[in-house]
């Protein structure tokens, strides 16, 4: 499958065009001077000055931005246990049921999870906000994540984690010392993921928030249904470049440490057998 | 044992943030609704014991399933999300084919960019492309702009708040699942194949109907679920870009929460939804364990 045919370059010059031209447009109409989104009435950076001074907007964004850190961060330490569980612990009583409820919120509508965390959370009598939004973000995140984390696991030489015990590490020692800097990319990336995750959620947020808590999708969405509007275009030429560097930085990043992970664990694979 | 503290922790969390909501899910669903907080009965009372349970079990009936199957909007609802799910998963395989195919005979070196450049709109915000096409698609938007310039229409079309709109967003959004499968499995296609099929008198559309195609019927088979099952109860792209006739049940769910306040109604949704999830859900579980098992 070498040849590049005409049929091929016009599929992916089609392809391409339609999946970035509609992000592109966006971008290049956040820099428009007039108030109708669709004339063209001359660059302007106004918009980005009319967003830093909505208090509402910038608001919504620190909530959205606690909200992210805290649940990814948790969600990648359950999520990483759940991963050394379900590819380390062999049988235990109801293993099924675990990595059922692993990969279940995978494909569950979001608004069943929703629904249904709102529905605990009114029986527990819990104080609506941005804990519960923080719980909520957690646990459907760290099942995302800990599938990024045991696909890399599955990959692992596990005697290199036993060489450090039998050289003398305890249990939680060889973990941070050898299995931890080995799978750190793929725990890195989970965490990444956990986070756009939890700062791109609108449908959970707002089923889980009480009325003390908005976060910036939730802002959004409620702007955007009483129509397009220049100020949002500017919000999302902002996210789109923050996510769009981060995404490119990490993944760079990643590939470094990943080959260079890769050839450590081969040689001390060669040096202990 | 030091393994007990790793498993029962995420295993904690997890009983208690998803499976225990889900069985209050199911039990809202047998309840009435009421004019109280919360908003439905009967509320179990530990404190009487025996009696409050029974007493508690009771009370329960399928009132609202039974009123889901009368009242033709839910029906309906059901129905024309299966279709718009359906018919956008062959529209975004009949893009998102083509698209796989031209990365899988692309010269190796270019592969991790295209790669990057499928993988990079899932990063942003469903949200906001959403919002990207409201801008283009509205009737004083820059795709009627484009086309009235062009000379093509008179008049602006009426895309935003149709059908149509749905179906674009949800190609948009989704096109990506459908590529990434895809093309995994046209890259691990043997191209002597094709060469050996030509040699023996194939023309080359023949060769990619006899032999590109079913070999990459894996990656297809998992990429339509993979737009499907999202498809199936999706809610931002129906109520950002649909009209007031394009009903999906994701919107319904929503609606009938947050507007109507009704919430046994709400979950009896719910639970429907996800007894219909679960055939795709089944299907694509055995797709994915039949390669991995042909991949062994």
């Amino acid at each position: 499958m070498k040849r590049l045919s005409w049929f091929n370059i016009t599929a992916l010059t089609v392809g391409f065009a339609f999946l970035y031209l509609p992000i592109l447009i966006l971008m290049i109409y956040s820099f428009n001077g007039g108030r109708n989104v669709a004339i063209w009435a001359g660059f302007s950076t106004k918009w980005y000055g009319e967003l830093f001074r909505d208090q509402a907007f910038l608001d919504a964004a620190w909530v959205t931005v606690k909200v992210a850190l805290a649940a990814s961060t948790f969600a990648t330490v359950l999520g990483t246990m759940a991963a050394l569980v379900l590819v380390r612990v062999g049988r235990f009583p109801g293993r099924t049921l675990f990595s059922g409820m692993i990969y279940a919120p995978l494909v569950m509508p979001e608004v069943i999870t929703g629904l249904s965390l709102l529905l605990l959370f009114i029986s527990l009598g819990v104080d609506r906000g941005v804990f519960t939004i923080i719980l909520a973000h957690t646990t459907f995140a760290m099942c995302y994540v800990s599938v990024v984390v045991s696909s890399r696991l599955v990959t692992f030489d596990q005697s290199l984690e036993e060489a450090a015990r039998d050289l003398g590490c305890s249990p939680v020692s060889a973990f941070r010392l050898v299995t931890l800097p080995i799978i750190a990319p793929a725990v890195i990336s989970g965490w990444l993921l956990a986070f756009t995750l939890s700062l791109d959620d609108l449908v959970i947020s707002s089923f889980t928030t009480g009325p003390s808590a908005t976060t910036l999708p939730m802002e959004i969405y409620s702007s955007v249904r009483r129509g397009v509007s220049p100020k949002i275009n500017a919000l999302s030429t902002i996210m789109i470049s923050i996510v769009a560097l981060a995404v490119i930085g990490t993944s760079i990043a990643a590939k470094r440490a990943a080959v260079r992970a890769q050839r450590d664990e081969q040689a001390a694979a060669r040096a202990t057998g | 044992m030091r393994k007990w503290p790793l498993i029962a922790v995420p295993y904690l969390w997890l009983l208690l943030l998803f499976l225990v909501p889900f069985l209050i899910v199911i039990k809202i669903s047998l309840s009435d609704a009421a004019l109280s907080i919360p908003p439905y009965t009967p509320t179990l009372d530990l404190a009487a014991g025996w009696a409050g349970l029974r007493q508690f079990l009771s009370e329960l009936d399928f009132e609202n399933y039974a009123f889901l199957a009368s009242d033709d909007l839910y029906w309906r609802a059901y129905l024309s999300s299966l279709q718009i799910a359906t018919v956008s998963t062959v529209l975004t395989l009949m893009l998102g084919f083509p698209i796989a195919y031209g990365m899988a005979c692309a010269p190796e070196e270019w592969r991790p960019t295209l790669m990057m450049l499928v993988i990079l709109p899932f990063w942003t915000s469903l949200l906001i492309r959403v919002y990207a096409w409201m801008g283009i698609l509205s009737t004083e938007g820059f795709l009627n702009n484009f086309l009235q310039w062009l000379g093509v229409i008179d008049a602006p079309l009426m895309i935003l708040n149709t059908q149509n709109a749905v179906y674009i967003g949800i190609v948009y959004t989704y096109l990506p699942f459908m590529i990434l499968p895809i093309y995994s499995a046209l890259e691990k296609l043997d191209g002597s194949l094709i060469e050996a099929a030509e040699d023996l008198g194939c023309t080359r559309t023949k060769a990619f109907w006899l032999i590109t195609v079913p070999l990459s019927r894996p990656g297809i088979i998992a990429g339509c679920f993979l737009v499907f099952i999202p498809a199936l109860g999706e809610f931002v792209i129906p109520s950002l870009l649909g009209g007031s006739e394009t009903l999906m049940i994701g919107k319904v769910l929503w609606e009938e929460f947050f507007n109507n306040r009704d919430w046994p109604v709400a979950s009896a949704v719910a639970v429907v939804l996800l007894l219909i999830l679960i055939i795709p859900i089944v299907l694509f579980q055995r797709n994915e364990q039949k390669q991995r098992e042909a991949g062994k």
